[in-house]
């Protein structure tokens, strides 16, 4: 490596001991602001990710209002949404606007940046004993795109015409054409703009996680010593990489429709009496190219909080987590298939029913690699001694809401009982659950958990178990009701439905649930003031206050630039040694090697001593 | 490996998926019908030869970085660039020869079989740009004495770039072929 080219090599850490040494002083800008320190992108993300929440949430709250009170007027809401409201009633073009934003965001800008951006920024250098990503530029780069794209789709929540509105999966040809709907002119545009952006941020982050989990680990840390969290987050860059440049192919195809008069998804279309110069296009098409992306979309979403939630269990129920190799494999498993069972959210769009039943097979398949990971998780709890820390509450609440969401997945991946069901509020009560509700509480385990790696200070546990309990009973009042609605035949996606008079009797329902948001939403607050307020006030934290084996909390309480003041730790064991037989203590980090531990080393391992 | 050719690799895969998706998505719409036959641009042969020639240069350039032949570096790094301007320029050409031939990218008289092959050869252009840029860097570091046989990751890193970009269009051209 000796050079004279400094500028090639001057952002790769190239896992040499001789970086740390060469500490200078950074400039505030430099340190919090364009840094390339992966602990500081990290919480970056972090803050981003929770203001898009409250922004997301919001505008569930105001949907709901509409849902859940139809007849009540809401003029307290004019001088806020000026006028989208119009004599105390929500604009129903407004409300399709609420609805596509609400996804878009959340999906996108709170789960998929917020929640990976966040641990696999924050974690993966800390685990597998690295100074900091491969590289740091494109890591920062990676988090300023993503604030771009935030810039631009927050700034189109404020057109006049008003941010996009035909829906987070922007079907063409509602989203191509500005005649059918108001929020497909500048909005739609913006929109486009900014999740192209988007991608090419996922795409630097991506890179950079899975050149950092191969080229950048510890001595000793092989790929059957990573903790779960990594392969969690290797595994979700890799479908990030596969997935989202096709997204952007039918983003760039969208954008040549809507704005150079191609037809590529735009059909013979006739709008008030006039036909459009569109002709030959194919709308299908882009469903096909939309859910080759969105299907792994879901899955990006929901593996982090995989590894996040294998990790807290395995911690705070003191025993090693059940199935290690098995929990590698299902991911894997999950990975995989997520590529070939995107056209289940197709099964009312007009495609061939026998390749309906092939997607249908495909898609039931991967109950197998779930119903794995469930059972070891319930087998890893099995007899522990568990430790009920907020984190691991959240953990828990996790697999009892995957459970009660995937269940019903086994249904909705019916193709017969899909089409029943697809236009009603069974199919919103199932993917809230499954892929809202439980990744929101694999986020949350993991603020908890790493909030003293984070901060050096412990998040407030009281207050913290206040959240949980309003969170968790509030997701199942919300949602449970909605498989009811559905199966009753309820639609989705209506502004209003009391012109219906078989839907009328489920008024009390819906103004349930709408109870039940508003609550729920509001108890986030708890949350935020708990964050903000023990980020400066909270109890100092110890260097590893929850007893856990991975290398980040071998750091300093507040790891510097480069993470480990000394020489990187060496790894010799796996990181679920917890309760071995014959320790003195109930946990065995991994940078502990087998020499020191005779009397708890097991026949085999006495050969590493 | 070193990190930022398993990195230039990455990024290739995810070029490799982008232009997937418009390859499979030209053969479902073409199954569909309505879908206008037309002839392709003779030029394309003769720029995929082009291409391809600039690829021989880069690999001499890089075998002469190599030796330590820096004199040749400079030589053969400015023949692979007038050969990507040349193939530019052809791809133009072709444009031109569509446009004559009344095959448009949009509009009222465009068929999606016409607007498919602008956007295959609009977005590999945009590529073969960034690689023109890359090698642009490249030249300028060869010039100061930069890139030689104990400092080959820079010119390694174009290498691969170029040559994928090269196999990228021998791909596309192919498809374009046998799907017409």
């Amino acid at each position: 490596m000796s050079s004279t080219d400094i500028s090639l090599h001057k952002d790769v850490h190239s896992g040499h001991d001789d970086h740390h040494d060469d500490h200078h002083e950074q400039s505030f800008i430099e340190k919090y602001i364009f840094s390339q320190d992966h602990k500081v992108i990290g919480k970056q993300f972090l803050f981003a990710g929770l203001f898009w929440a409250i922004i997301g949430g919001t505008f569930s709250s105001l949907f709901r209002f509409q849902l859940g009170f139809p007849e009540a007027t809401f003029t307290f809401l004019e001088p806020i949404l000026g006028k989208w409201v119009d004599g105390g009633k929500l604009n129903p073009e407004f409300y399709l606007a609420l609805v596509t934003m609400h996804g878009t965001i959340m999906v996108f800008f709170v789960l998929t940046a917020g929640l990976s951006g966040t641990f696999s920024n924050f974690l993966i250098p800390l685990q597998i004993g690295a100074r900091d990503m491969a590289s740091g530029f494109m890591n920062m780069l990676s988090f300023w795109f993503f604030f771009l794209a935030s810039v631009i789709m927050f700034y189109s929540i404020f057109l006049e015409t008003g941010p996009a509105a035909g829906g987070w999966t922007v079907y063409p040809p509602l989203s191509a054409l500005p005649q059918a709907i108001s929020g497909s002119g500048a909005g739609m545009t913006m929109w486009l703009v900014s999740m192209a952006l988007f991608i090419v941020s996922q795409l630097l982050g991506g890179v950079n996680y899975i050149t950092t989990v191969i080229n950048l680990r510890t001595r000793g840390m092989s790929m059957a010593k990573l903790p779960l969290t990594i392969w969690a987050f290797f595994l979700t860059a890799v479908l990030g990489l596969l997935a989202f440049p096709v997204l952007f192919s039918a983003a760039l195809l969208l954008i040549f429709d809507r704005s150079f008069g191609t037809s590529f998804f735009l059909s013979d279309i006739y709008v008030a009496g006039e036909a459009l110069t569109h002709t030959g296009g194919s709308p299908v098409l882009f469903q096909h190219l939309f859910w080759f992306l969105g299907h792994p979309e879901v899955y990006i979403v929901i593996l982090p909080t995989f590894g996040i939630v294998s990790e807290v269990i395995a911690t705070n129920a003191r025993k090693p987590i059940f199935g290690y190799r098995a929990m590698i494999g299902s991911m894997l498993g999950i990975s995989i298939l997520s590529f070939i069972v995107w056209a289940h959210h197709m099964f009312v769009s007009g495609m061939n029913p026998f390749l309906g039943s092939v997607f249908m097979f495909l898609t039931l398949i991967i109950a197998v690699p779930s119903a794995v990971k469930v059972f070891n998780w319930l087998a890893t709890l099995w007899r522990g001694n568990i430790n009920f820390t907020p984190a691991m509450l959240f953990s828990v609440a996790f697999v009892s809401l995957f459970i009660t969401g995937g269940v019903t997945g086994i249904i909705l991946g019916n193709s017969a009982l899909d089409i029943q069901m697809h236009d009603t509020y069974f199919v919103v009560a199932h993917f809230h659950l499954v892929m809202g509700s439980a990744a929101f509480f694999g986020m949350f385990a993991g603020v908890y958990h790493w909030f003293p790696k984070m901060f050096g200070r412990m998040i407030d546990e009281k207050l913290g178990y206040v959240h949980f309990w309003i969170t968790f009973v509030c997701a199942y009042l919300i949602f449970m009701p909605m498989h009811y609605l559905g199966i009753a035949g309820f639609p989705r996606r209506y502004y209003t439905w009391t012109g219906f008079e078989t839907f009328n009797k489920f008024l009390d329902m819906n103004s349930f649930i709408t109870i039940a948001a508003i609550f729920v939403f509001f108890a986030q607050f708890i949350f935020i003031f708990n964050f903000i307020y023990s980020i400066f006030r909270g109890r100092r934290a110890t260097e590893n206050p929850w007893k856990s084996n991975t290398l980040e909390w071998t750091t300093p309480v507040n790891p510097g630039h480069g993470n480990w003041p000394g020489p990187l730790p060496v790894v010799y064991r796996w990181p679920y040694d917890y309760s071995k037989p014959g320790a003195p203590q109930d946990f065995i980090p991994q940078n502990v090697p087998y020499s020191q531990t005779q009397s708890s080393n097991l026949p085999y391992e006495r050969d590493f001593e | 490996m070193n990190p930022l050719i398993f990195m230039l690799w990455l990024l290739i895969v995810s070029i490799v998926m982008m232009f997937a998706a418009f390859t499979s998505a030209y053969i479902v719409r073409r199954e569909e019908g309505n879908w206008l036959e037309f002839d392709l641009p003779s030029v394309l042969l003769v720029n995929s030869i082009v291409l391809i020639l600039s690829s021989v240069f880069m690999q001499w350039a890089y075998s002469s970085a190599k030796a330590d032949n820096i004199k040749n570096v400079k030589l053969a790094l400015v023949l692979t660039i007038v050969a990507g301007v040349a193939f530019l320029i052809g791809q133009w050409a072709g444009w031109g020869e569509l446009v004559k031939n009344n095959v448009f990218f949009g509009g009222s008289t465009s068929n999606p079989s016409g607007s498919f092959l602008y956007v295959l050869t609009g977005v590999h252009a945009f590529h073969l740009i960034t690689g023109l840029i890359f090698l642009i860097i490249v030249v300028i570091s060869a010039l100061k004495y930069k890139v030689h046989s104990r400092n080959l990751t820079r010119i390694k890193l174009c290498t691969i770039y170029w040559h994928f970009l090269g196999a990228l269009w021998i791909y596309l051209y192919v498809f374009l072929v046998l799907n017409h």
